[in-house]
């Protein structure tokens, strides 16, 4: 889907009610990661709206494009998008993290539309790997995009499979690092800085885009761009506020992995509807 | 004596021979595909063979993501690197996902010999056999490590077999039935049972004969499979014997006499003695040597042998 196609106004619309989606499940919840959820929704909604062939109805469909969660805690965001996207009822969002429930802490393919169990980090990009890699052997035509942390890119894993990916030429692979600069115990850079970032992925054998990763034009363009280039794998680096929306949360690594309480969701459900009046 | 092979290269023949009809197999390596005898593998279908390099956690990740399209991925390397470097990504992808992966590992045990310690996987029984959903397969020799490929293949989900870098005497013949979690019996006996695996069935045997000219006549199991593991054979063994000897190539703590004796505990309690490498590391030496001194011969299960018989007929030391 080119750009001038997108309604963005649409899009917008989407991504608010989705953000007011995942602070209301994770406040019934009691636990979670907000962060990190409220900072990948735009990314989430790009894909879902504008790039990924899939089918709702069907989500083992054959023909369908596959997204590898690598930072598997955004429960919150990938379960409120599945729900909205039709995967399953809304009101099974209530369960999030209760006992029974489908909604497992961590994406878990219980849940229609989740491709793979993840939580623990640095493992997605190998997966993807070898997704694609199998579809390069039966000469599919099949994008595999995989959704990673910023934090998580210091597992030293995460560049076994980059490695893997440039020298096989994995042209089908399309990696994001939502790259919101917060990690569980302060920012990226003070903790393990991951600078110069895009000089890494380029140094290793990767097609670099950076996008602002709240702009939906940004975003698509980038998601466009990385589909035309041959021959080796695109790495989108979205650059994204932890906590996105929530004035109180944004930039906070102390809302990584803390559920707002009674008083917290009344606050934050205020300012994103004020936002959107504006 | 018997022909002396390793059973890494039963791994490596046979999958060849899987190869050629089940288009569906492809074989991963961390560069050690010359040892494991992936290698005949690599040399028969170089498009289904990858080498991904020294990175045993992406090797299995990969592996996972290939199972996505209805591939059978093996994933090659030493024991050591793989279950224990890539453990998390065997946990997490392979067992948590349940994808039909299977590890086929070599250089196991004590007779790895001479790269010592850090070549010799003593714990993989036991942090494999701990994971949900994983079965764990130890061949006693290569005619056996043919029929236990063809069979993790064959089967679905997660699989581990142990192969061998030192050659084992062959003990079994062609016609002799493989079936994952059904032990066989290589020698009937009514006084103890010694259950045993890989080339500890070689030594259980050679502990047989030696009993046999003290009238005690001892059962031989070769428990190929560590998990699930024939329970039943078990509460046989007990039955018809009522003592109990395990021998494995691997540490004590958690292996093949840990998941005897979980059974034997929770059936019928009887006298019961485990050789084993005791909490400790390995060493350079020759195999030979390293068997010797860690008590691993025939001579060590003997003596094992005749402390459950002591405490079975009540006459304690």
């Amino acid at each position: 889907m080119s750009v001038k196609e997108i309604n963005i106004e649409e899009l917008k619309a989407r991504a608010l009610q989705i953000r007011k989606e995942i602070l209301i499940h994770l406040n019934l919840a009691g636990s979670g990661h907000p962060g990190g959820s409220l900072s990948a929704v735009e990314i989430l909604v790009s894909l879902y709206s504008c790039k990924l062939r899939h089918n709702p109805q069907d989500p083992q469909w054959e023909g369908r494009d596959i997204l590898i969660i690598s930072k598997g805690h955004i429960t919150p965001a990938i379960y409120t998008v599945l729900a909205n996207y039709g995967y399953f009822p809304k009101d099974e969002l209530k369960t999030f993290r209760k006992f029974g429930s489908r909604l497992q802490g961590h994406v878990h393919t219980n849940v229609p539309g989740v491709e793979f169990n993840t939580g623990s980090l640095g493992h997605g990009l190998s997966v993807a790997n070898g997704i694609a890699l199998g579809a390069k052997m039966l000469k599919k035509d099949q994008r595999v995009y995989c959704l990673l942390g910023d934090g998580e890119l210091q597992e030293g894993s995460v560049w076994e499979a980059a490695m893997t990916a440039a020298h096989h030429k994995l042209d089908n692979i399309c990696a994001i690092v939502d790259y919101n600069k917060v990690q569980e115990n302060g920012p990226v850079n003070e903790i393990k800085n991951l600078e110069p970032l895009a000089q890494k992925w380029k140094t290793f054998g990767w097609n670099v885009v950076e996008a602002i990763g709240h702009n939906f034009r940004n975003l698509i363009e980038a998601l466009n761009a990385c589909e035309k280039v041959k021959d080796k794998p695109s790495v989108i680096i979205a650059h994204t506020i932890k906590g996105k929306g929530v004035s109180f949360m944004e930039g906070e690594s102390k809302w990584h992995g803390k559920a707002p309480n009674d008083e917290k969701l009344k606050e934050a459900l205020a300012e994103l509807e004020q936002e959107s009046s504006v | 004596m018997a022909e002396m092979i390793p059973t890494r290269d039963g791994f490596g023949k046979e999958i060849v021979e899987i190869g050629k009809t089940n288009e569906k197999v492809v074989v991963l390596s961390a560069d050690l595909e010359d040892a494991t005898r992936a290698e005949y593998f690599r040399d028969a279908f170089p498009e289904r063979f990858f080498n991904l390099g020294i990175a045993e956690q992406d090797v299995i990740g990969t592996a996972a993501g290939l199972t996505f399209h209805g591939f059978i991925p093996v994933a090659t390397s030493f024991a050591v690197f793989m279950t224990n470097r890539a453990y998390d990504m065997i946990r997490m992808d392979v067992c948590y996902n349940n994808c039909n992966v299977k590890i086929v590992c070599s250089h196991t045990g004590v007779t790895v010999g001479e790269d010592g310690a850090s070549a010799q996987c003593l714990e993989d029984f036991a942090i494999m056999r701990v994971l949900p959903n994983m079965k764990v397969i130890c061949p006693v020799d290569s005619l056996e490590a043919q029929k236990a490929t063809r069979a993790i293949i064959q089967e679905e989900g997660p699989m581990y077999l142990r192969t061998s870098r030192a050659p084992f005497p062959l003990l079994t013949k062609a016609s002799d039935p493989f079936v994952i979690g059904r032990a066989n019996v290589m020698r009937p006996g009514k006084d103890v049972t010694i259950i045993a695996c890989g080339l500890m069935v070689y030594e259980a045997l050679q502990a047989a004969e030696i009993l046999m000219k003290e009238n005690i006549d001892a059962k031989v199991v070769n428990m190929h499979t560590i998990k699930p593991i024939d329970a039943q054979m078990i509460a046989d063994s007990i039955q018809e014997t009522g003592a109990i000897v395990t021998a494995e190539e691997h540490q004590a703590n958690g292996g093949l006499g840990s998941a005897v004796a979980e059974v034997v505990v929770t059936t019928c309690p009887v006298p019961m003695e485990m050789i084993a490498v005791q909490d400790s590391f390995g060493e350079t030496g020759s195999p030979q040597e390293l068997l010797e001194a860690y008590h691993l011969k025939s001579a060590d299960i003997v003596e094992a042998v005749r402390k459950v018989i002591l405490r079975k007929t009540g006459n304690r030391p």
